[in-house]
């Protein structure tokens, strides 16, 4: 059997051996080599352009099929709201419920109707509340082959089941390890040359170097997750000495923003994988990590900021002023840190398509290793940045009111709605004073016109 | 209707369901969905902390109250069947439906939506907001920003101007007569999309 065996071994080995050698030639051509200048060859777009044909189809073969079975297809709204909300304060409602009564104007005495409207704003909350909506992932309106964006979509034929079980080939079976391979060779390229230029002496060489590296390595990333995105207003790129302030969806978030541009990342220190490549990355730029204990000292925070952002020679500092990821459809309210230390705000808006691949992050749902495996799995990360042009704070303007401007001008820009809900909600209760604020616009109403009566 | 769709399928009852709350079957279907999410340990049925994470009905003055006219005496428990029973009451009135002699009251006529804003007052189920009731529902509407003498007088004026027999209480027919000129469909109904 020996010499049987030989012949075929050599064969099985050279065999692997040259479609190794294929696999990581093609690797290294297509997808690292024009990483590394920062050019793409669109094969990309073209990816995405076929995917939107294919979803299409799918769609169109749903609707097709429900049709021919008289069912009702179930097509969610894309606002996901049951009900319409009137938006009347609690000052014209309370007019209004009292126009029929015998004392037309509001004359400070109580009628048994003022309830109705708490009544009514209480069960429309119950029915459908914005915060809630906030932390759950949008829903599509037409399905994209992915099992887990799959709510209430039936009448999947045969055709439609035998091209999603082609889906699932290829994306565990093709994409997902190349897209494995990407981002080993990407993160191990951050640590290993970071380190590297660390031993450098400080100068404009090392920056140079730094910056070169650092892009780099976030392109490769963004490959490794079949990012494409789009860029509008390069020319307001935020510039050193600022804040760079986004909307916050998810982790890979800091990626997208980090292959077009250097900057200096805050944080707090991590443990593990994370704060290896942390304490790599510090070496080669000043990026910002705080202690555990650190992050508890709003001062200590502001003062390492704001000393950051005096050197001009330092990148701009990347923060995401909403504290949590929040589901893409909406910007919550942002904490004013940031916007208290007095240097130019460079705001940038991202939104995600989720027709290829939901990027919201539940960390109540899941943690990071399955959220990672999730994105890696999916078809494609599509969004858009747009980077708006620079704010400054304005005489008379407190933090509060500066952050709500940018908020607002966020919020417009990527399409998203504006909320002054605390993205701290997801987690926390709601503080007393909110319903203390329903209390005291109730009661000016009814006592505050009958002091009035009363002294006239 | 002749449509119909696997989800509904999953409701028990639930072709009773739509006749008794005249909701539609999208309506069902949207209103499964969120007692889903508001049921986030996926038990099948609601419990009084569940409606207590949401955070607008936490900010409610009388968020409690409503909350309890979910749950009948004595449950603990709230199911898809009673949450969309009660979520009827706020259906706007159906004008054109047939008065058929024999059938019940829909759950969205007038006289059903009263009944419901009086057990948010009479918390006792007597049949009656007492002074103490009135008292305790306009300190939950205002809650520390009058004093009790201003809380007094305003329940005061309130029993006065509505109760009719003197008992120094408010029964349901007097609460209906005092609210007589009010539109109470229009205040005390929700606008469902589709």
């Amino acid at each position: 059997m020996g010499p049987f065996m030989s012949p075929f071994n050599n064969l099985l080995c050279m065999l692997l051996g040259i479609s190794f050698t294929v696999w990581f030639t093609l690797l290294l051509v297509f997808i690292i080599v024009p990483a590394i200048f920062g050019v793409s060859f669109g094969i990309r777009r073209l990816y995405m352009k076929t995917l939107l044909k294919v979803f299409e189809w799918a769609t169109m073969r749903m609707e097709r099929g429900a049709k021919e079975k008289n069912h009702l297809l179930y097509k969610p709204c894309s606002l996901n709201s049951i009900i319409a909300k009137e938006s009347t304060s609690l000052e014209e409602e309370l007019k209004d419920i009292r126009r029929n009564c015998s004392s037309p104007e509001l004359d400070g005495s109580f009628d048994m109707s003022d309830a109705f409207y708490f009544c009514r704003r209480g069960i429309e909350s119950i029915v459908d509340d914005e915060v809630t909506k906030c932390f759950t992932a949008e829903e599509l309106e037409s399905w994209n082959l992915l099992t887990r964006s799959n709510y209430n979509f039936n009448h999947i034929s045969s055709r439609l089941t035998v091209l999603w079980g082609l889906g699932v080939v290829i994306r565990y079976g093709f994409l997902l390890p190349l897209r494995l391979t990407l981002a080993i060779t990407g993160v191990g390229l951050l640590v290993v040359l970071t380190a590297m230029i660390g031993f450098l002496p400080n100068g404009r060489m090392k920056n140079f170097l730094s910056e070169k590296v650092h892009l780099m390595c976030y392109r490769i990333c963004v490959r490794a997750l079949t990012a494409i995105i789009t860029y509008h207003h390069s020319e307001n790129k935020p510039k050193n000495g600022g804040i760079c302030v986004a909307n916050h969806t998810s982790p890979i978030d800091v990626i997208i923003l980090a292959s077009d541009g250097c900057y200096a990342m805050v944080g707090q220190i991590h443990g593990g994988l994370m704060g290896l490549i942390q304490r790599s990355m510090v070496k080669a730029c000043p990026h910002i990590w705080f202690e555990r204990s650190e992050v508890k000292d709003r001062h200590l925070v502001a003062k390492r900021l704001s000393d950051h952002v005096k050197d001009k020679s330092k990148l701009p500092i990347l923060i995401f002023p909403e504290g949590t990821c929040i589901n893409n459809t909406s910007v919550m309210m942002f904490k004013k840190g940031s916007f208290e230390i007095g240097s130019t705000v460079y705001p940038v808006a991202i939104k995600y398509d989720p027709r290829f691949g939901e990027a919201f992050w539940n960390s109540s749902q899941f943690g990071m290793m399955n959220y990672l495996l999730r994105m890696m799995s999916s078809w494609a990360i599509v969004c858009s940045v747009w980077y708006l042009p620079p704010m400054i704070r304005q005489e008379g303007e407190d933090a509060m009111q500066f952050a709500n401007r940018v908020k607002a001008a966020i919020a417009r820009q990527g399409g998203l709605v504006d909320l002054l809900w605390d993205g701290g909600l997801k987690r926390g209760k709601v503080k007393d004073t909110f319903k203390e604020e329903q209390q005291k616009l109730y009661s000016k109403i009814l006592v505050g016109t009958q002091e009035v009566r009363s002294r006239s | 209707m002749g449509s119909t769709n696997s989800t509904l399928l999953k409701i028990p009852n639930v072709e009773v369901l739509m006749q008794e709350t005249g909701f539609s079957p999208a309506h069902i279907i949207r209103l499964h969905d969120r007692f889903k999410a508001l049921d986030k340990e996926g038990r099948g049925h609601l419990c009084p902390h569940d409606f207590g994470a949401i955070k607008e009905l936490a900010m409610n003055p009388i968020g409690d109250r409503i909350i309890g006219a979910f749950f009948s005496p004595g449950k603990e428990t709230v199911d898809f069947h009673t949450f969309v029973k009660i979520l009827a009451h706020f259906r706007p009135v159906d004008k054109d439906r047939p008065k058929e002699p024999n059938s019940p009251e829909p759950i969205n006529s007038r006289s059903n939506k009263l009944k419901f804003a009086f057990q948010l007052y009479d918390q006792d189920k007597d049949g009656k907001i007492s002074r103490d009731e009135l008292l305790q529902v306009l300190r939950a509407m205002l809650g520390m920003q009058v004093t009790d003498e201003q809380l007094e007088s305003i329940a005061d004026r309130t029993i006065q101007e509505a109760d009719l027999d003197r008992d120094d209480a408010i029964s349901f027919e007097e609460f209906r007569k005092s609210l007589e000129k009010i539109n109470i469909d229009h205040k005390m109904s929700i606008r469902f999309l589709r």
